[in-house]
C-alpha cells in the first residue's frame, strides 16, 4: 500500500470541506479523483500535504503516519505535487525551476534526473535558459511535472493538469501520465475535471461529491456507470 | 469614434490624419460655446461676440497635438514591445555584460573619487551618504527583492545597529570593530523577532505589520529616556580608528595619531576619506556576501519563495526557515549600516530613523529593479543626488524628488535594471550543470 486515507476530515475555517474520506493508492497504480467544482478535490490533495491538516482520521504513506507532519516534511518523504495552476517560479529560468525540484534530492542523481526530464520533455531543454514565465501554458505544465519528477518521488500528485490547456496539450498530458506509469512505474494520484480522459488512463477512480466519496471502482466501471455519465460525462466535459 | 481612439495596430498616415481630424472636430464642437462665443458688455447690456480666429487656432492646436501625442504613444509602445520580446528570448546575456562593465566602472570611480576630490569635503560626504544607502538597499534587497517580503519597517534594524554601537561604545567603551559584529548580530536577532509573528502574512498585511514594527522601535527610542537618551539622542559617539590610530590633531600622551604616524600634516579630511573607504569596503563585502548567497541553495530558495510559496512547500522547502533567514540576514546588513552611520555622525537621535527613511530605502530597491544589485547602486545614487542638486530649488526639492520617482516608474516599470541574472551555472549541489541530455 502506497497511500491510504482513513476517515479523513478537513476544514477550511468553518467550512467542513472533507467529511470522512477513505482513499487508497497501491504501488504502481494510477488513481483518479473526479468531481465537480467545489467537491473538495483540491482540498483532499492539499490535506494529504498537511495544508490544511486533517482534523480527524489518519493518512498513512509508505507505512508511516504522516497526518501530523508539516507540508515540507511530507514532501521530503517522497510525495511530489504538481499543483493546480502549475505554480512554476515565473521569473526564474526553466533550468532553475528544475533545480528547485531537486533541492532535497540526492545530488548524485541530479545529472541522470535532468537528462530523464529533458528526454521526456525536449522543449524544456530547448528553453532551459529562458524565463519560465515566458513559456506557454502547456509548456509550463510540462515544466511543473518535470520539476516534480526531479525529486524522484514515490508518489506523484497531479492537481488538474489539463486545466486551461489547448486540446493538443491535454492529449499530451494524459499521454505523459500513462507513460510515467507504464515506463517508469510511477504511482500517480490524478485529480481532474476532465472525467472522461482521466478515467480512461486510470486503473481506479473515486467520485467526490460535497466532501464525500460517493462512488469508487475501476476506471472502466466508472466510465460505464450511469451516475458518472449523467453527472460528469454528458454535461459537456467529455 | 472609439474604434479610432483605441486602435491597436500600427496606424497608417491616413488613419493618423483621420484620428487627428476627429479630435479637431470634437475640439471645434466643444470650442464653439467655450471659445468661439463670448459675451461682452456693450453699454450696460450683454451682447454676444464671436472669436473665430482664436477658435481656429485652438482647433489647429488640437489637431497637431493629437498627431504628436499619438505618434509618441505608438513609438513608446513599440519600444516596450521590442524590449519585452528581447527579454523573452535569451538576450539577457548582453544586458548582463553591460551591467558588469558598468559595475566595474562604478567601482573604479568610487575608489578614485576621494583621491580626485581630496579637498572637497562636500563631495566626499555626499558620496559616503550614497554608499550608506547602497548598503541599506542591498540589505533590504535580500528581504524585498529576493525573498519578496515587503518590509516597510527596515529602518528599525538600521536603528538597532546604530543604537547598539552608540550604547556599547559610550557606556562600555567598546571600539568600532568590536561593536560591529555584535550590533549586526543584535539586529539579526531583531529580524528574527519581527519574522516570527509575521510568518503567515504576505503582501499588504505583512507591510502593515512591518510598518508598525518600525514605529515601535522608534517610539521606544523616543520614550525610554534613561536607555536611549530619548529625543536628545546619544552624542559624542567615538569615531572608528585606523588600526588603533585616532584621527585627532593632538594625540594623547605617548600615542600616535593617524597624521603623526604617517608623518602627514593633520587634516580633517583624513577622517572623512577614511570613513568613505570604510563604508566602501563594508558595502563591497555586503555585495559579495549577497551575490554569493544568491547562488547558494538558500538564495535560490528566497527567490523561489518570492515566486510561489505553495510550490516551495511542495518541493519540500521549509518556508519558515527561509523567511526567517531572509529577515535575519537583511536585518544584519541594515545593522552594520547603522553602526557605520552612528560612528560617522558621532550623534544619533530617533529623528534619523523615521518612516521616511524606510520609504526611501524601499524606493531604492524598487526603483533599482527588485533583486538587482547594480540597480540598487543606480537608484541610491539618484535618490541621494537629486535632492542634493535640488538644493538650489529650496522648498521645491522634494517636489523634484517625487517627480523623478514617478518618471522612473513610468519609463521603467520594472525598475532601472529589471533584468535578472540567472544563477544558471550552479546546480543544487554546487557543481556545474550541463545542458546535454
Amino acid at each position: 500500500m502506497m497511500l491510504s486515507m482513513e476517515g479523513v476530515h478537513a476544514h477550511y475555517g468553518h467550512i467542513h470541506a472533507l467529511r470522512g474520506i477513505d482513499v487508497a493508492v497501491q504501488v504502481g497504480e494510477i488513481v483518479t479523483l473526479i468531481g465537480a467544482n467545489g467537491a473538495g478535490k483540491s482540498t483532499l490533495m492539499m490535506s494529504l500535504f498537511g495544508s490544511p491538516k486533517a482534523s480527524a482520521g489518519r493518512i498513512v504513506f509508505d507505512g508511516e503516519d504522516i497526518t501530523r507532519l508539516g507540508t515540507h516534511e511530507i514532501a521530503r518523504r517522497g510525495i511530489a505535487l504538481v499543483p493546480e495552476g502549475r505554480r512554476i517560479f515565473a521569473r526564474m529560468t526553466v533550468l532553475e525551476n528544475l533545480q528547485m525540484g531537486a533541492v532535497h534530492a540526492d545530488p548524485a542523481n541530479y545529472d541522470a534526473d535532468i537528462a530523464r526530464v529533458y528526454a521526456m520533455f525536449p522543449i524544456l531543454q530547448e528553453r532551459e535558459a529562458q524565463r519560465a514565465g515566458t513559456l506557454s501554458g502547456g509548456e509550463q505544465q510540462m515544466l511543473a511535472i518535470g520539476r516534480a519528477l526531479m525529486s524522484r518521488p514515490k508518489l506523484l500528485l497531479l492537481d488538474e493538469p489539463s486545466l486551461g490547456l489547448a486540446p493538443i496539450y491535454i492529449r499530451r498530458i494524459f499521454q505523459i501520465v500513462r507513460e510515467l506509469n507504464r515506463d517508469h512505474g510511477m504511482t500517480i494520484l490524478l485529480v481532474e475535471q476532465n472525467a472522461n480522459q482521466a478515467l480512461r488512463v486510470a486503473h481506479r477512480g473515486y467520485v467526490l461529491q460535497h466532501g464525500e466519496i460517493t462512488l469508487a471502482g475501476s476506471g472502466a466501471e466508472l466510465l460505464a456507470s450511469p451516475e458518472v455519465r449523467a453527472a460528469y460525462l454528458e454535461g459537456g466535459h467529455g | 469614434m472609439s474604434a479610432v481612439v483605441f486602435a491597436h495596430h500600427q496606424l497608417t498616415p491616413t488613419e493618423r490624419l483621420r484620428d487627428a481630424g476627429w479630435i479637431a472636430f470634437v475640439a471645434l464642437i466643444l470650442g464653439i460655446p467655450l471659445i468661439g462665443l463670448t459675451t461682452v458688455d456693450v453699454g450696460g447690456r450683454l451682447a454676444v461676440d464671436t472669436r473665430f480666429g482664436l477658435l481656429a487656432m485652438a482647433v489647429v492646436a488640437a489637431f497637431g497635438g493629437r498627431l504628436v501625442l499619438r505618434w509618441a504613444v505608438d513609438h513608446l509602445k513599440g519600444r516596450k514591445l521590442a524590449r519585452q520580446r528581447a527579454a523573452a528570448g535569451n538576450a539577457g546575456g548582453r544586458a548582463q555584460q553591460v551591467v558588469n562593465v558598468l559595475g566595474w566602472l562604478a567601482l573604479g570611480a568610487s575608489v578614485a573619487l576621494p583621491i580626485v576630490f581630496s579637498d572637497n569635503r562636500y563631495v566626499v560626504d555626499t558620496a559616503t551618504t550614497v554608499l550608506i544607502y547602497v548598503m541599506l538597499g542591498w540589505g533590504l534587497n535580500v528581504v524585498v527583492g529576493l525573498a519578496g517580503l515587503l518590509d516597510l519597517g527596515y529602518v528599525a534594524f538600521y536603528a538597532v545597529g546604530a543604537y547598539s554601537y552608540a550604547l556599547l561604545s559610550t557606556q562600555y567603551g567598546w571600539s568600532f570593530w568590536e561593536a560591529l559584529p555584535v550590533s549586526g548580530a543584535l539586529a539579526a536577532g531583531f529580524g528574527i523577532l519581527l519574522g516570527y509573528p509575521i510568518l503567515r502574512l504576505r503582501g499588504d498585511y505583512l507591510a502593515i505589520v512591518t510598518l508598525g514594527f518600525g514605529e515601535i522601535i522608534r517610539v521606544i527610542l523616543v520614550n525610554w529616556t534613561e536607555f536611549s537618551g530619548g529625543p536628545n539622542g546619544i552624542s559624542s559617539i567615538p569615531r572608528p580608528s585606523f588600526f588603533g590610530l585616532e584621527f585627532t590633531r593632538r594625540p594623547a600622551e605617548g600615542s600616535d595619531s593617524f597624521a603623526s604616524f604617517f608623518g602627514l600634516e593633520f587634516s580633517a579630511m583624513h577622517r572623512l576619506i577614511f570613513l568613505y573607504y570604510l563604508i566602501l569596503v563594508l558595502a563591497l563585502l555586503t555585495h559579495v556576501f549577497v551575490s554569493r548567497l544568491r547562488k547558494l541553495p538558500v538564495g535560490r530558495a528566497w527567490e523561489a519563495l518570492r515566486e510561489d510559496e505553495i510550490a516551495c512547500k511542495a518541493m519540500g522547502m521549509n518556508t519558515t526557515n527561509i523567511k526567517l533567514s531572509a529577515f535575519a540576514i537583511g536585518a544584519m546588513l541594515g545593522g552594520f549600516a547603522g553602526v557605520f552611520f552612528a560612528a560617522r555622525q558621532g550623534f544619533i537621535s530617533p529623528e534619523s530613523f523615521t518612516f521616511t527613511e524606510s520609504a526611501i530605502i524601499l524606493a531604492i530597491v524598487v526603483l533599482g529593479g527588485m533583486g538587482s544589485q547594480m540597480g540598487v547602486v543606480l537608484a541610491a545614487t539618484l535618490l541621494v543626488l537629486i535632492p542634493e542638486f535640488g538644493r538650489n530649488f529650496a522648498e521645491y526639492r522634494m517636489l523634484l524628488f517625487g517627480m523623478a520617482m514617478v518618471l522612473i516608474m513610468v519609463w521603467r516599470p520594472g525598475g532601472l535594471l529589471a533584468h535578472r541574472e540567472p544563477t544558471l551555472r550552479l546546480s543544487a549541489d554546487g557543481k556545474a550543470a550541463r545542458g546535454g541530455a
